[in-house]
């Protein structure tokens, strides 16, 4: 046992993910509900676009949204109450006695489920593509990859805080969830530009990363569509992304720290049906 | 050499959910227990007498009211990193891993959590899965498992990390003869294996204390109330042993006091049958080939012998002042 703690905790991650990963690849039904079901939201707005002739970057803007509406399907819905049923089956308690940060336990689980999500909201873009026959620019691609990239983090950090305080909220907690879905497709802009809510609304619904994640990537698939239909500059963007990051995180971190310690003072962390 | 486990004056309170709404349970109450290494270790005690209580504080995942619990010489509320890296635990009926993976993926998924090389775990989880006659489901759900099946695999699940002590809650909870059997074989082969193993572990199966453990604590409502080797505390019980015996009609029963090892002797004769039934209250065994010979010395037959002594059972009885519903 000579391994540091960076090589035991990746591999704790990579277990983590691995149940996620292959979970995918058996139960085979998603395909037909995260794939199909969300192309046809998207085309329903599509062609609604298409018939009042709005201009033709809306068509991609949709398709677009309606990739990254995978992935908040996939924070809200999996990642939140991943360590309640965690908790329920009686996995959270081994996890909490293994030599490992806790972190590792819910970066694993936001992996998998990031892994599991990329492949349906690339399945939903290359369809929709090719469906409506959009051509996307790929001229700046180490700042879409970079966006991409900052998004995702700041977004799985926040499924990762979610994850705790659900944790806190118990069964109840899916309301929140429901709460949180409709809501969000419109605050974050999923089906149009986020613009379009003007400033403060958009400002405000920034907090949550795929607004401005959307923004960005959208701005640079179609080159000169920000002066009209951008929030604010690609750059801007990725600054303020990139402290949602580290805000994220950290507050992750914070509150999976603090609800165990609340755990191990009342007691409750590692009962079932509470 | 240090213990493997040491606790001083530990209590646990709950305290209820919403104040003035119920009470506080003091789960645990000043409990003192020191484990040496190389100890297999019981905890026997009635629902809700502290037992799984201890056991989540010693692999840290509760804090301590008051008191102080060192796990391989680590406080476990300061040094939890380091006690983590030193134990695992199994208890009975769980359900943990995910049904979606095969036995064997769920086994190595948990050795990841130990940062265990992917290539020894593998192998290792191969011999438990063999050494448990679960070969040939290794590449089968979880989900399809048989409770005995699921247990035996959560057992490998909590020794494949090769923990210097594993926590071991009601291992055999539920499981039939056979299961049962195998898992405690298990344990026992484990411990002796090697020198620094230890075993804590809680039951509500007489038997399975009684066969099982080096010593045994019967704990209720949380207080400790003996510790020692399951013979030593069959000794406490004033409950001797007893020896009943019908012999064909005896006439001369003068000597059957005075024999050495004979406490008290009583004897009854059945005439109708023509038979003697004698009643012995011994201090000590030797007693017995004495008695028969004598039987024998005076022309008797031997109908038949019952000896009885006393059992954990009625330690525990005259202990908590109740057996197990
Ligand atoms: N998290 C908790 N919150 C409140 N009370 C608790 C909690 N955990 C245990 N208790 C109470 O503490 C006491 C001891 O419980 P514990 O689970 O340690 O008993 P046990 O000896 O393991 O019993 P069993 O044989 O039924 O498993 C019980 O009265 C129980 O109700
Ligand atoms: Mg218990």
């Amino acid at each position: 046992m000579t391994d540091t703690w960076l090589v035991t905790n990746l591999r704790a991650i990579r277990g983590r993910a691995y149940p996620r990963v292959i979970g995918s690849k058996r139960e085979l039904s998603w395909l037909f509900f995260d794939i199909t079901l969300p192309l046809l939201t998207v085309s329903a707005y599509a062609y609604i676009y298409k018939y009042i002739q709005a201009p033709d970057e809306f068509v991609g803007f949709v398709i677009l949204g309606g990739a990254m509406t995978a992935f908040w399907l996939n924070i809200l819905w999996m990642m939140a109450s991943q360590l309640y049923w965690e908790k329920e089956i009686g996995n959270l308690q081994l996890y909490l006695i293994a030599p490992i940060s806790r972190m590792s336990i819910l970066a694993g689980m936001a992996v998998g489920g990031l892994f599991m999500t990329a492949i349906r909201a690339s399945a939903t873009m290359v369809i929709g593509v090719l469906l409506f026959g959009i051509v996307l620019s790929f001229a700046q691609p180490v700042m879409l990859i970079l966006i991409f990239v900052v998004t995702m983090i700041s977004l799985y950090g926040m499924g990762m805080m979610f994850a705790s305080l659900y944790l806190l909220l118990g069964r109840e907690a899916y309301h929140l969830s429901n709460l949180l879905t409709e809501p969000v497709y419109l605050a974050s802009g999923l089906y149009f530009p986020v613009k379009a809510l003007g400033f403060w609304a958009a400002a405000g619904a920034s907090i949550i990363p795929i607004t401005l994640g959307l923004d960005a990537l959208r701005q640079l698939f179609y080159p000169g569509s920000g002066a009209e239909y951008g929030f604010l500059s690609v750059n801007t963007e990725l600054a303020i992304l990139a402290v949602l990051c580290v805000a994220f995180l950290w507050l992750s971190k914070y509150s999976l720290d603090y609800m165990e310690k609340l755990g191990k003072t009342t007691g409750r962390l590692t009962l079932r049906w509470q | 050499m240090q213990s493997a486990v040491e606790v001083k004056g530990l209590t646990r309170v709950f305290e209820p959910k919403k104040k003035k709404e119920g009470k506080s349970v003091t789960a645990l109450n000043k409990v003192d227990l020191r484990i040496a290494r190389g100890e297999l270790f019981g905890l026997l005690g009635p629902n809700g007498a502290g037992k799984t209580t201890l056991l989540k504080i010693l692999s840290t995942l509760l804090l301590p009211t008051a008191g102080k619990a060192f796990v391989a010489g680590f406080d476990v509320e300061k040094d939890f990193t380091e006690v983590r890296k030193r134990i695992n635990m199994v208890s009975g009926g769980e359900i943990s891993g995910y049904g979606l993976l095969t036995v064997k993926e769920n086994l190595w998924m948990f050795t990841q959590f130990y940062g265990m090389k992917s290539s020894v775990a593998k192998q290792r989880i191969d011999e438990m899965l063999a050494q448990f006659g679960l070969a040939d489901k290794k590449d089968e759900k979880v989900r399809t498992l048989s409770t005995g099946q699921r247990q035996k695999m959560n057992v490998i699940r909590g020794f494949v990390t090769d923990p210097e002590i594993i926590f071991l809650d009601e291992p055999t909870l539920g499981l039939d003869v056979n299961a049962s059997r195998v898992i405690r074989e298990f344990i026992v082969d484990w411990v002796q294996a090697k020198d620094n193993r230890t075993v804590l572990l809680t039951t509500h199966y007489m038997m399975e204390a009684d066969q099982l453990c080096d010593r045994i604590a019967i704990i209720d409502d949380g207080r400790i109330l003996a510790c020692d080797t399951p013979e030593n505390l069959k000794k406490l019980v004033k409950m001797n042993r007893t020896l009943k015996l019908d012999v064909t009609s005896l006439k001369d029963t003068s000597k059957f006091g005075s024999l050495t090892g004979v406490e008290q002797f009583t004897f009854q004769d059945d005439a109708e049958k023509d038979q003697t039934h004698l009643k012995f209250i011994l201090t000590d065994d030797s007693a017995v080939t004495e008695i028969i010979s004598e039987v024998q010395s005076k022309g008797a037959r031997i109908l038949s012998l019952q000896k009885t002594e006393p059992t954990l059972e009625d330690v525990f009885i005259k202990m908590v002042g109740k057996g197990f519903e």
